[in-house]
């Protein structure tokens, strides 16, 4: 390793890049205590009224529980689909596992705006049929994050598959065990923290969700992107400096959460 | 049970997501590719107009032209800092790694609008340029295609980073001890040896930024402020806008299948763990 330490130019340019991807998010922390109604930077005095403007405007707390409520649902059904597919394929290995493991993958690679326009065909399509899921309604909503953020689930939990030593499986099935023994008292067990990682990483992403949320909603389904999406497209509401300030600590605490599960995990496989 | 042998067993683990995504997701698809050919009359006129229209032209290429300079940004950056990353000291690192990890969980709303704050006329750059006397009048950063690159390339660095990282931990120290040994500097280490071991990342990373920035929406609708719209916004207007779904559901048939067949002449370069870090 010591061989090629980074030399002094690569360092310099790392630093500056470092501070490139910094830099937008210092930048969001004085705007969000300037006194002025639009974005400025504060001039002398600082203001707390966009904080305030937070607790007072009972959109922002109505969007903040809309969006953990899709997002837990979402979060379920994307890891327990993804769970039993990763499960199926490092269990069976079947024939044309790539295929289908490309399959799943899909929305992940196909751009948002199309899976997006996809989505919003799947919703006028189900509203025609009933009240309950379909276009801007909170569980059309999950749905469509659930569409979503399932292959990024996938492919954590085959990951964390990967990992484990096949002949314990090998072992449990030597000694007797069937298919749900071993699934669920030798496999999963093994991959909990993985399973965890991508519940956490999947909630995140539809915590976050934007671009398939903007086509799918309209005056009901309110998430708190699309609340920001909306103060940030005409004038723009210096409001949306305080919620991003918030969102990037809760962000940053979360991060925190998942180097605890993974150092857990790291520390269990020893 | 259902049934004891494998075979359905195996297709109780795998149906349930199969099925959800084909329902959910492949069968909506065709009822998109059936509008690119039935509104607002049968027939392959959107086609013809998504290859001919100069309005369409335009975007196609102005978006070409964006994520060309945006792959290369990207690679760039995330190449310096992905070797920090992955050959620093320990404390190198972990900067490092809170640096990509850090935006990569970030919304994107939340970066799109921290680069505003960042390049707009009252933001953090002209404001501090103005009082400091430098410029009179606040400098253009945001709302045009500048804004768009900047915010864009600061999204993709860390998918750039992931599989270039990955290239990097993968190469044999040895290797380079050899090289060193018979006598070869630093620099042409780095120039001959290191780099060409890590092409197969730089391809992968280049392939996962030039998709997804094809399909970028939310950035450039905020960063560009509708001046510098790229194909994935003109799909949105189309559809909300200026209601024309036909054409719109007739772009996003050509970008998959663009994509499709890049994916598949390029797919041994793409490793799926490489897209969530």
């Amino acid at each position: 390793m010591q061989s090629s330490r980074p030399g002094p130019v690569i360092l310099i340019l790392a630093t500056a890049i470092a501070l490139f991807l910094l830099m937008p998010l210092i930048a969001v922390v004085p705007v969000s205590f300037t006194p002025a109604r639009f974005l400025s930077m504060p001039s002398g005095t600082l203001s707390l009224r966009h904080y305030q403007a937070l607790i007072d405007n009972p959109q922002w707390g109505q969007s903040i529980l809309l969006s953990l409520r899709i997002g837990i649902l979402s979060s379920a059904i994307a890891t327990s689909l993804a769970t039993l597919f990763g499960l199926g394929i490092w269990m069976f290995q079947p024939r044309f596992s790539a295929l289908m493991i490309g399959f799943v993958l899909l929305p992940l690679v196909v751009p948002p705006v199309v899976s997006a326009m996809t989505l919003y065909f799947l919703m006028t399509a189900l509203s025609s049929v009933n009240n309950w899921i379909g276009y801007d309604t909170w569980l059309g909503v999950a749905l469509a994050h659930a569409v979503m953020i399932t292959p990024f689930a996938v492919v954590l939990i085959l990951v964390a598959l990967y990992q484990v030593d096949r002949r314990i499986d090998l072992a449990a099935r030597g000694l007797g065990a069937n298919l749900a023994t071993r699934a669920l008292k030798i496999i999963i067990p093994n991959i909990k923290f993985g399973i965890a990682t991508a519940a956490l990483l999947s909630f995140v992403l539809s915590w976050e969700e934007i671009g398939v949320t903007l086509f799918i909603t309209s005056v009901n389904a309110i998430t708190l992107p699309r609340l920001m999406w909306m103060g940030l497209r005409d004038n723009i509401d210096p409001a949306i400096a305080a919620i991003s300030v918030v969102l990037i600590i809760v962000t940053a605490v979360i991060l925190g959460i998942r180097i605890f599960i993974e150092r857990r995990g790291a520390a269990q496989q020893q | 049970m259902i049934g004891k042998s494998a075979t359905s067993r195996k297709i109780l683990l795998l149906a349930p997501l199969l099925l959800f995504l084909g329902l959910a997701y492949a069968v909506p698809f065709f009822g998109v590719v059936r509008w690119s050919f039935t509104l607002p009359e049968p027939g392959i006129g959107q086609y013809r107009a998504v290859f001919t229209d100069p309005l369409v032209q335009s975007v196609f290429i102005r978006t070409l032209r964006i994520c060309l300079v945006v792959t290369a940004a990207s690679l760039i950056a995330a190449y310096a800092i992905a070797y920090v990353w992955v050959r620093g000291n320990s404390l190198q690192r972990m900067l490092a790694e809170f640096c990509i990890l850090v935006p990569f969980w970030i919304s994107v709303l939340t970066r799109a609008f921290g680069w505003l704050a960042m390049l707009s006329n009252r933001g953090l750059i002209n404001t501090w340029l103005q009082s400091a006397g430098i410029i009179s009048e606040p400098l253009a950063l945001a709302r045009n295609e500048l804004g768009v690159i900047i915010g864009m390339t600061h999204f993709l660095i860390p998918f750039a980073v992931f599989p270039i990282a990955s290239a990097m931990r993968s190469i044999d120290e040895r290797v380079l001890l050899a090289a060193r040994g018979m006598g070869a500097s630093r620099t042409r280490i780095f120039w001959t040896v290191f780099v060409p071991l890590t092409y197969g990342g730089l391809i992968g990373a280049a392939l996962i930024v030039f998709v997804f920035a094809l399909g970028f929406f939310v950035t450039p609708a905020i960063l560009g402020g509708g001046r510098s719209v790229m194909v994935a916004e003109l799909v949105y207007l189309r559809i909300f806008q200026s209601p024309d779904w036909g054409l719109g559901a007739a772009i996003s048939v050509v970008l998959v299948v663009f994509i499709g067949v890049l994916l598949t002449l390029m797919r041994r370069f793409i490793k799926p763990a490489h897209l969530v870090g």
